[in-house]
């Protein structure tokens, strides 16, 4: 191969989980330097290193913040509100955004199902034990 | 070294058959008269982004339709914190001596040229597309749940963040071309419409139509001009979702370099000119800076601190959430008032006669940071 050229990555083999029709949230991991991370790539954001490991999360963790949406971006929403945004820090290491509960609040021990928002399945978390 | 020579900003608010151009050029007409240029002095031009109107060339068609000829020239693309991120960059370009005078400028159309839900959608882009957007998330959204930790963490109420609102009104209710024009209190910001908790409706900036411009030159013009004295940046991610803390989000790291660009410190600034998105953004930013303790900016607005006659005038002109929010010109606007400030031409609004000021912007979700400091003639 010619000096500065490289191969560009193959992204066809791509496993995201619920975003492409999987009742599963996946995350990434580096074997390398052992960063885990949420949004796919095909290399660690951290040290570089190509070719992570894409594991199926167990889908429990912590609320770590939350908003109650009333106002909502588009027509097609405007049946679904209020509803609840989440962000969870997942047990594997990463954070995520999800839909929850209404009676969530931070802190709060959390398991994820999967539950139809418009027209896909998408992460929706319920309280397993509140915060300490 | 580089000076704040000229600058101009039209009313913000609902415009009718107002347009990007027409709003750039309005504004940059009156920061050419301003600054006592001529056209033909221009040689540089930087433009910030306009969402109504997404041209691929958008510097060099403004220069075209205004009727210069620049030998330098681009647009900008870091969300609110596009507007001070060009006076950087205006500062950096006319000290390396590659233009002399270099117009800034940004208009927008945002309230009357698109409906409200195109103006929320284009917004709640800056989410990610896969991961946050098809939650029904949107830019109150992603406020709120950063709200929701920081109060959660440092103990604000939502009685303080109203503070903050009610502050900014008062403000506007000072200058003639603010967006909104009537009193509110904090009962009525508790007590607006819930949009994305804990946020309300007079929590959230509007949508405006609305431009503002400033020349960047190497010499002075006019014995108006003020000196820019630091600026630095500093981009921690984009997705809330990745944020590295909702703490610290960079704003801290970017306004302490900029003041050691300066050789300045923070009990030096007289005037304070921060970026309030949402009246959280205000409150993060004032404390991540150090200009108030951490979960005490609402309180120290209530006793009368950052009024325009208090010990850190901030926003005299009403800022995002009062004067106005067009987009780029929406951050440029502070801008504009601080020089007015540090030139005492602030009319009834002066607040006393500040010799320094730190200014700060935030784009996306308190991820893009840049940071200033000017100093009065």
């Amino acid at each position: 191969m010619q000096t500065g050229l490289v191969q560009t990555m193959n992204e066809t083999n791509r496993t995201r989980g619920w975003i492409d029709g999987e009742r599963a949230i996946v995350f990434q991991r580096c074997e390398t330097c052992a960063h885990s991370w949420y949004f796919w790539r095909t290399f660690c954001p951290n040290c570089g290193a190509s070719e992570p490991e894409s594991l199926k999360a167990s889908g429990s963790g912590q609320v770590y913040a939350l908003s109650m949406v009333h106002r909502p971006p588009s027509q097609e929403l405007r049946a679904h509100v209020p509803y609840l945004i989440v962000l969870v820090d997942a047990d594997e290491g990463f954070r995520l955004m999800a839909h929850g509960e209404s009676s969530l609040t931070i802190g709060d021990r959390v398991q994820a199902r999967f539950v139809e928002f418009g027209p896909r399945l998408m992460p929706f978390f319920g309280r397993t034990s509140v915060s300490d | 070294m580089s000076w704040v020579t000229g600058v101009g900003l039209t009313p913000f608010g609902e415009l009718p058959h107002s347009s990007t151009l027409h709003l750039m050029s309005d504004a940059a007409q009156a920061a050419l008269d301003d600054a006592g240029l001529e056209r033909g002095e221009i040689d540089g031009l930087i433009c910030g982004y306009s969402t109504t109107m997404p041209h691929l060339m958008l510097s060099t068609l403004f220069a075209e339709h205004f009727g210069i000829r620049p030998r330098y020239a681009h647009v900008m693309l870091v969300g609110g914190a596009t507007g001070f991120a060009m006076a950087m960059a205006a500062h950096l370009v006319v000290e390396s001596g590659a233009a002399r005078h270099i117009l800034v400028v940004a208009g927008e159309n945002r309230l009357t040229g698109q409906g409200r839900d195109s103006a929320i959608q284009t917004l709640a882009q800056v989410g990610h597309v896969d991961y946050e957007v098809p939650f029904g998330a949107t830019i109150p959204a992603y406020y709120g749940l950063v709200a929701s930790r920081y109060m959660y963490e440092h103990g604000v109420q939502e009685r303080d963040l109203a503070q903050l609102a009610v502050l900014m009104r008062l403000n506007a209710l000072m200058h003639p071309g603010s967006h909104f024009r009537s009193p509110i209190d904090v009962e009525a910001v508790l007590a607006s419409t819930p949009i994305a908790s804990p946020l309300k409706l007079l929590d959230c900036c509007p949508v405006s139509d609305g431009g503002a411009a400033f020349i960047i030159s190497r010499d002075l013009t006019r014995a108006h001009n003020v000196k820019i004295r630091g600026a630095a940046q500093a981009h921690t991610f984009q997705h809330v979702s990745a944020a590295p803390s909702l703490s610290q989000f960079g704003a801290g790291a970017s306004s302490a370099e900029a003041l050691a660009a300066a050789r300045v410190t923070l009990a030096d600034i007289e005037y304070a000119a921060i970026y309030d998105s949402f009246t959280i953004t205000l409150a993060i930013l004032l404390e991540e800076i150090g200009l108030a303790p951490r979960g005490g900016a609402g309180k120290l607005a209530a006793e009368g601190h950052f009024s325009h006659d208090g010990k850190l005038a901030l926003n005299t002109h009403g800022g995002l959430l009062s004067y106005g929010h067009c987009g780029v010109g929406g951050a440029m606007a502070h801008l504009v008032e601080t020089q007015l400030q540090l030139t005492g031409r602030a009319d009834g609004r002066q607040a006393g006669s500040p010799r320094l000021a730190l200014l700060h912007g935030d784009g996306g979700v308190l991820s893009s940071h840049v940071s200033m400091v000017l100093e009065a003639p």
